[in-house]
């Protein structure tokens, strides 16, 4: 439909060429709860205008991956860089290049799609006006402008993530990150969900990291990162995760590395 | 539309921003409070009730003496309008902490703190929000009050204005700082019987306190070094258009101590995450 406002404009920062600074880097980040360890010396880059899906079981860490990420918990040891920001030292540089869906819904039930999504945009600091102009692309892009005063209680799933995915787009961000965002979700709206957020990938140059356990969202050419019990058990382009594996398919390599709990060599 | 400019180097924020933010979290605020009919009428009722019930009742009972500001002997009514209006603060307060953690668990409170800004900022402005709607709260309470014949000079309902401002800040952030420190809904409950019902009767709200101190000097210096007996004593002597430099040096400290405690508490690597992953891990 109508093309988007420019994301990936040429950038030009001195010392940082765009070309090999990834969308987010996660080097050597560890977490505990008290005794419990959460994530154990977790590294793996996403890059800008790509598709990397987080492949992990529930409870591997991939919430925990994402709190760190967005600075909701403090880095314990390790880095998270988006964009070369360190989310430590410069956390507003870096979540401003960030865009975010939690698993839980994060929407205001009883405030319309408009209020959200202006709420959202204020929290940006962009300005009123400018906010209702994205809100009414957005929802444009979405299908849902006819809904755009209806109260956010009355929208189903399916909807309410797609409201979830615009909002986090709002302000512009060049990494996206996505946690298990299609669960609980019928066919049909897993499937709208998953390809618009891949036309995310191609046409806006979006880096995407897409948290998951459902082995068929993932395609040939994403990259993959396999997150078990808190460590990498292995990343890279899919085609090569399943060849060192020496396994068909992403679902018969998810069982024997998991199963093996052996660490493939070779990382980014 | 304006097109994205570079974006890489750290620019920082424009006071322009910080406003767009701060009107932002009011705003959001004040609609999720229209939409809590209950919410505003059970804060008016309870000040109401002492008012009608309680207050008539104990007229008799207690008779005031000629203390500052006031300039002529007054009715019970008149005296404990100010508690009144703090205790809504201090409730408003508690209900805004309240409403954090219960965000917290629906992963609102998400939104908020994944916005750019500085999150003491953040937290100031989810401050002054709860405050904006405990005014609003207390305006309603002081017209039906001046229909029930209270009616403190009018000039008195300007200068409240800062004086509510200032403990409604100190109310929220204290109980921002606690409700920083629990995990459950239900142990709020807890709270209320610990901190707001202590702090309400061992302060200046229902009877002076130098009424307190022929009965129990011990508890005559509790409700000295409670911070709510400033609140009500700053609350009532603007509401006449004076101020009370004790009470505004103890408020504008405690608020101070508390935002601070408030915010330190919140800090991720500080505070909250220590304890384990907040609503649930995936």
């Amino acid at each position: 439909m109508t093309s988007p406002a420019p994301i990936t404009e040429p950038r030009e920062t001195p010392g940082l060429d765009p070309a090999t600074v990834p969308a987010l880097s996660i080097d050597g980040v560890s977490h505990s709860y008290g005794p419990r360890r959460a994530l154990m010396d977790v590294s793996f880059n996403v890059q800008p205008a790509s598709f990397t899906a987080l492949l992990g079981l529930n409870g591997a860490g991939k919430s925990t991956l994402f709190s760190l990420i967005t600075r909701l918990f403090g880095i314990q040891s390790g880095r998270v860089g988006i964009f070369g920001h360190d989310i430590s030292k410069t956390p507003g540089e870096a979540l401003r290049l960030l865009g975010v869906v939690f698993q839980p819904r994060t929407l205001d039930l009883d405030l319309s799609l408009t209020q959200n999504l202006l709420y959202h945009a204020a929290l940006h600091g962009i300005s009123r006006r400018e906010a209702a102009a994205r809100s009414g692309e957005l929802l444009g892009r979405i299908g849902l402008s006819e809904r755009a005063a209806s109260k956010v209680r009355d929208l189903s799933g399916g909807q309410m993530r797609r409201l979830e995915i615009a909002r986090a787009l709002l302000h512009r961000p060049r990494l996206l990150l996505l946690d298990e965002p299609t669960v609980g979700l019928d066919v049909k709206a897993r499937a709208d969900i998953i390809s618009h957020v891949r036309q995310l990938v191609t046409e806006q140059g979006i880096g995407v990291l897409w948290a998951t356990h459902l082995f068929d969202e993932i395609m040939p050419g994403d990259d993959l990162v396999v997150l078990h019990q808190g460590k990498v058990l292995a990343q890279g382009p899919m085609s090569r995760v399943i060849a060192e594996a020496g396994a068909q398919d992403v679902n018969t390599a998810f069982m024997r590395l998991t199963g093996a709990q052996t660490v493939p060599g070779g990382g980014a | 539309m304006s097109s994205i400019t570079t974006r890489d180097a750290p620019r920082g924020f424009s006071l322009q921003e910080y406003l767009t933010c701060l009107t932002g979290i009011v705003w959001r605020e004040g609609l999720r409070f229209l939409h809590q009919r209950e919410r505003f009428v059970s804060a008016l009722v309870r000040p109401l009730v002492w008012l009608f019930i309680f207050a008539a009742g104990f007229r008799q009972v207690l008779g005031i003496s000629i203390i500052p500001p006031y300039e002529t002997y007054i009715l019970y009514e008149v005296y404990i309008a100010p508690g009144l209006m703090a205790m809504i603060q201090l409730f408003n307060g508690m209900q805004s902490s309240l409403s954090m953690v219960y965000d917290r668990e629906m992963g609102n409170m998400r939104t908020l703190l994944v916005s750019p800004l500085p999150r003491g900022f953040l937290l100031f402005c989810k401050l002054l929000a709860g405050t904006a709607v405990s005014l609003l709260q207390v305006y309603a309470f002081l017209l039906i009050a001046w229909l029930w014949d209270i009616t403190p000079p009018p000039s008195g309902y300007l200068t409240v204005l800062p004086a509510l401002i200032l403990s409604g800040l100190m109310l929220g952030s204290l109980g921002m700082l606690i409700s920083s420190g629990i995990k459950q809904l239900e142990n709020f409950a807890g709270v209320m019987n610990f901190v707001i019902f202590p702090m309400f009767f061992a302060s200046s709200a229902l009877y002076p306190l130098w009424r307190v101190q022929e009965g129990s000097p011990y508890l005559y210096y509790l409700c000295e070094a409670n911070p709510f007996t400033h609140a009500v004593e700053l609350i009532r002597f603007a509401l006449y258009g004076q101020v009370n430099w004790i009470s505004l040096a103890v408020v504008a400290a405690c608020t101070i101590v508390f935002m601070i405690g408030a915010i330190l508490a919140y800090d991720p690597s500080r505070g909250l995450a220590r304890r384990g992953p907040a609503g649930g891990e995936g």
